[in-house]
């Protein structure tokens, strides 16, 4: 497109070693089986390296668990945006609603952390599932608007009502113990997620996903119920954020409004648009490349949203595939100019 | 009465808000999530143009309002009309714009002190027992002017024949020779002056803040979904629904629940009637 000439296009072929790792061969040398490892390893190995690279600077630690939250709520917009069709707007709502019942349930029932986290996860799910039903028959455009609604004004009434708190927030809620148990626990999450989610959408419920993506006209004539699919869908986007809230709210021992803030809304999306959508692990990359950005950018305020949002315009007019599927195509295909 | 009256104040404003948003979204499909951020930014050109220009208020609101149309415009013709067409990206694109916007402003301009538009005319004036101050009576009649003004430039201009036209069907309209992204631009920078106008009688009745932004987001959307994405007539009645449904929530439960109205007023219309009031678009193959 760039560099159009006009008697010459790009050609692009997979490479042998693609064609060959394909097929049932593919553990038949080391050269094609650690072809097929090596990104995967790199990814999983690199990730659990992490903390223990990170050792010595307790605070870029930190910042790796906010890397991690944001992964999982990337992951699960990006599951419900490109695999269900939902773009959800409110991350933060998922985040918030984990994050409060987390804090409610070890502040007021006295619960530890590793069971007020599944708790959190769990019952956050049922109800952002609950709450978002009346929405689900709805598509594309608004989806989004009214999903956009939901952080705004749960944040409005738990202000109004002054209930859980109001504008203080929780606090005293318990910490987890060791940075390490906090790190470990939140990238095994992620780790888990990527895996289970890359396999889910090639079963066949995920066919039913992609479905009730491209034309749910069709997926009903099959006589499914797509209203349960998508349910289905937030229930596991909206799981992957609030076990994100509640770890945040015990990593920073506080749930608050300020945890339906748009950052958590924003970033995700910045995240997957980055780092590309559709792939599942692009929007952990896309996480681990912008979360920091935001940390540098912290002295500066709100401008830092400002950043993104333009970062994020940036990709999605000029290089909207993301670096996830530009990096798979290098590394899968030969590109070259042939004559026409 | 003053139920009455302040609900049709109240139910203008919405329309007001709405209307710049409804326009864009009835003429090129775009649901244009930078309609807050615009309105913001208005009001805040505005006081620039006064305060640290000088020039005397109604040149200044004249100037931020042409300022704003072009940047609308600009927002389409640069950005926008490279994703045209893709829903998720349209949607993505157009909130990020306005993220930048108001996040910018809030870093950049809207910080420090407060910042107001002085009333077009000072005092209040008895009706019917009711004290209203002059503001909210020029917010009505602005609003109402606004609305016929409208109508007329659409049934009776050839450029407001050609955005209808487009909003119809726009294939049909391409064929007969209506330039589909021109229309677009043009629709992008009305709507942009709407959210200007809007902006420009709403904001004397308060400070400018950032937040201002996303509740004329969240309430035009409200009127829209309500109403009927891409209908005038039924955003029109969906202001005049939710406008008297909040005051009478304020009245009769309490002003805590005001912020719950314009969500369940969604709810309960996608539940009975997905299409909205006078949705255009088909209920199944649009919406649901």
């Amino acid at each position: 497109m760039v560099s159009e000439k006009k008697d010459r296009r790009k050609e692009r072929l997979d490479r042998g070693i693609k064609v060959r790792t394909d097929g049932v061969y593919a553990v038949s040398s080391w050269l094609e089986m650690s072809y097929l490892l090596a990104p995967r390893l790199i990814f999983i190995l690199g990730l659990l390296a992490l903390p223990v690279l990170l050792y010595h600077l307790p605070y870029w630690q930190r910042v790796l668990s906010i890397i991690c939250i944001y992964a999982l709520l990337a992951i699960g917009f990006d599951f419900l945006a490109n695999y269900v069709g939902l773009v959800s707007l409110g991350g933060g709502f998922y985040i918030g609603v984990g994050a409060y019942i987390a804090a409610l349930l070890n502040t007021k029932l006295g619960l530890p952390p590793f069971v007020t986290i599944p708790a959190a996860t769990f019952l956050g799910a049922a109800i952002c599932t609950l709450l978002f039903l009346p929405c689900l028959p709805l598509r594309g455009v608004y989806f989004a608007i009214v999903s956009l609604m939901f952080p705004l004004l749960a944040a409005r009434v738990i202000e109004a009502f002054d209930i859980f708190g109001g504008t203080d927030g929780i606090l005293g809620v318990d910490g987890f113990g060791a940075a390490w148990m906090e790190q470990y626990l939140l990238l095994i999450s992620v780790l888990v997620v990527v895996f289970v989610l890359r396999r889910l959408v090639d079963e066949d419920v995920g066919l039913v996903f992609r479905g009730v993506k491209d034309n749910d006209q069709a997926v009903k004539a099959s006589g499914i119920n797509i209203t349960t699919y998508k349910a289905l869908g937030v229930c596991i986007a909206s799981a992957l954020g609030c076990l994100g809230g509640a770890c945040l709210a015990h990593s920073y021992m506080w749930a608050g409004i300020s945890q339906f803030a748009l950052d958590f809304s924003i970033i995700p999306i910045a995240a997957t648009v980055v780092g590309g959508g559709g792939t599942l692990i692009g929007p952990v990359l896309g996480c681990l490349i912008l979360v920091p950005i935001s940390e540098l950018l912290r002295d500066f305020g709100t401008l830092r949203i400002a950043v993104y949002a333009i970062i994020l315009t940036g990709f999605i007019v000029f290089k909207s595939e993301g670096i996830m599927v530009y990096a798979t195509r290098k590394y899968e295909q030969l590109e070259r100019w042939v004559q026409i | 009465m003053d139920i009455v009256i302040y609900g049709i104040v109240n139910s203008v404003t919405l329309a007001l808000m709405a209307l710049g948003f409804t326009l864009v979204y009835g003429v090129c499909r775009l649901p244009n999530f930078a309609h807050g951020s615009l309105y913001v930014l208005t009001g805040y050109i505005t006081w620039i143009l006064m305060n640290r220009v000088g020039l005397n208020y109604p040149l200044s609101m004249l100037g931020a309002l042409v300022i704003t149309g072009l940047i609308g415009a600009a927002m389409y013709q640069f950005i926008l009309v490279r994703v045209r067409g893709m829903a998720i990206s349209e949607i993505i694109a157009s909130y990020a714009i306005g993220l930048a916007i108001l996040e910018g402003l809030r870093w950049g301009g809207l910080k420090g002190g407060t910042f107001t538009l002085p009333p077009f005319i000072e005092g209040s004036v008895d009706l019917l027992g009711v004290s209203v101050d002059f503001q909210r009576l020029i917010v009505v009649a602005i609003g109402l002017a606004l609305m016929a003004l409208l109508w007329l430039f659409v049934t009776g201009t050839k450029l407001g024949l050609a955005l209808k036209g487009m909003a119809q069907d726009e294939r049909a309209a391409m064929t007969l020779g209506i330039d589909s992204d021109r229309m677009a631009v043009v629709s992008m920078a009305m709507g942009s002056v709407l959210a200007g106008i809007a902006a420009l009688v709403l904001l004397p009745l308060g400070n400018i803040v950032v937040e201002a932004g996303y509740n004329v987001l969240i309430m035009a959307v409200a009127v829209c979904i309500v109403g009927g994405l891409g209908s005038w007539t039924g955003a029109i009645l969906a202001a005049f629904v939710i406008g008297f449904a909040q005051i009478l929530t304020i009245v009769l439960v309490g002003a805590h629940f005001q912020v719950v109205v314009a969500l369940v007023a969604i709810i309960v219309t996608l539940i009975l009637r997905p299409s909205g009031l006078f949705g255009q678009q088909k209920e199944l193959e649009e919406r649901v």
